[in-house]
């Protein structure tokens, strides 16, 4: 009976924090994004007219947890298949968030656009049994910057 | 150093290959970060902690592919990758690869 009332408190807790975090944490991404919607990304490996510009190594990587409603309703879905929203925005979020932190690297050393931009996804903290308790998005590319 | 993760250096003509170099690291966080990333479990949201520890050794791989590449006598890296693995629960081992090369 405990088991269950503590299980339904960290449900219940997951879902309260877990939401209002990610409400937040969007905002912020759309906001920050406006403000360095001036610095370009492209997955391009040619950099046109590159004698003209100076070329150096730019990273943003971010950790994010899922919260324990993420996981349990994740752990539904694995019974039925289908699409896991629940994931799927979590891994959104640490993308964006992983480019928004190198375009902040990029604009630190004056560069106007990166290139080659490289996107690695990987778990590195094992919750309990199978489920990923925390996933790292590393964006790394090379920042242009005009001689 | 020029450090880039593009097949050339902007700007700048190759003159001569020196081959791989490469730099690793593995760390693992305290006790304390763990904890703290087992409560962020329950509630979600950036584990800070573990953002700056990766940051850390990943600037630390690269310096020790600077490193290698300076004891080669290079002057630039190019076609730099990462990659991250977990090697046992609490510990991560991060890897920069890339081309040694000399550039005028």
């Amino acid at each position: 009976m405990y088991d269950l009332i503590i299980f339904l408190v960290l449900l219940l807790l997951g879902y309260v924090f877990g939401q209002r975090a990610e409400k937040r944490h969007f905002k912020s991404i759309i906001e920050r994004e406006k403000q360095l919607r001036d610095i370009l990304v492209f997955s391009e490996r040619k950099i046109p007219e590159a004698d003209k510009v100076e070329g150096t190594l730019v990273c943003g990587s971010v950790v994010i947890s899922v919260d324990f409603f993420k996981r349990f309703v994740a752990g539904l879905r694995n019974l039925v298949g289908g699409r896991v929203s629940s994931y799927e925005s979590l891994l959104e979020r640490g993308r964006r968030e992983a480019i928004l932190r190198l375009k902040e690297e990029a604009r630190e050393r004056g560069a106007q656009s990166v290139w080659n931009i490289r996107l690695e996804t990987s778990s590195i903290y094992k919750g309990s049994g199978q489920s990923i308790g925390a996933v790292e998005v590393l964006a790394y590319g090379t920042a242009a910057k005009t001689r | 150093m020029i450090v880039t993760n593009i097949e050339a250096v902007p700007g700048k003509q190759i003159v001569k290959h020196l081959g791989l170099v490469s730099g690793n690291t593995v760390r693992s966080k305290h006790a304390g970060r763990d904890i703290m990333a087992g409560l962020k479990n329950i509630f979600g949201g950036e584990l800070r902690g573990y953002t700056e520890l990766l940051t850390e050794s990943r600037e630390e791989a690269v310096q020790r592919m600077i490193d290698q590449a300076k004891a080669v006598g290079a002057n630039a890296v190019i076609n730099v990758r990462f990659s991250t693995s977990s090697v046992a629960a609490g510990a991560a081992e991060l890897f920069a690869y890339g081309t040694a090369v000399v550039v005028e």
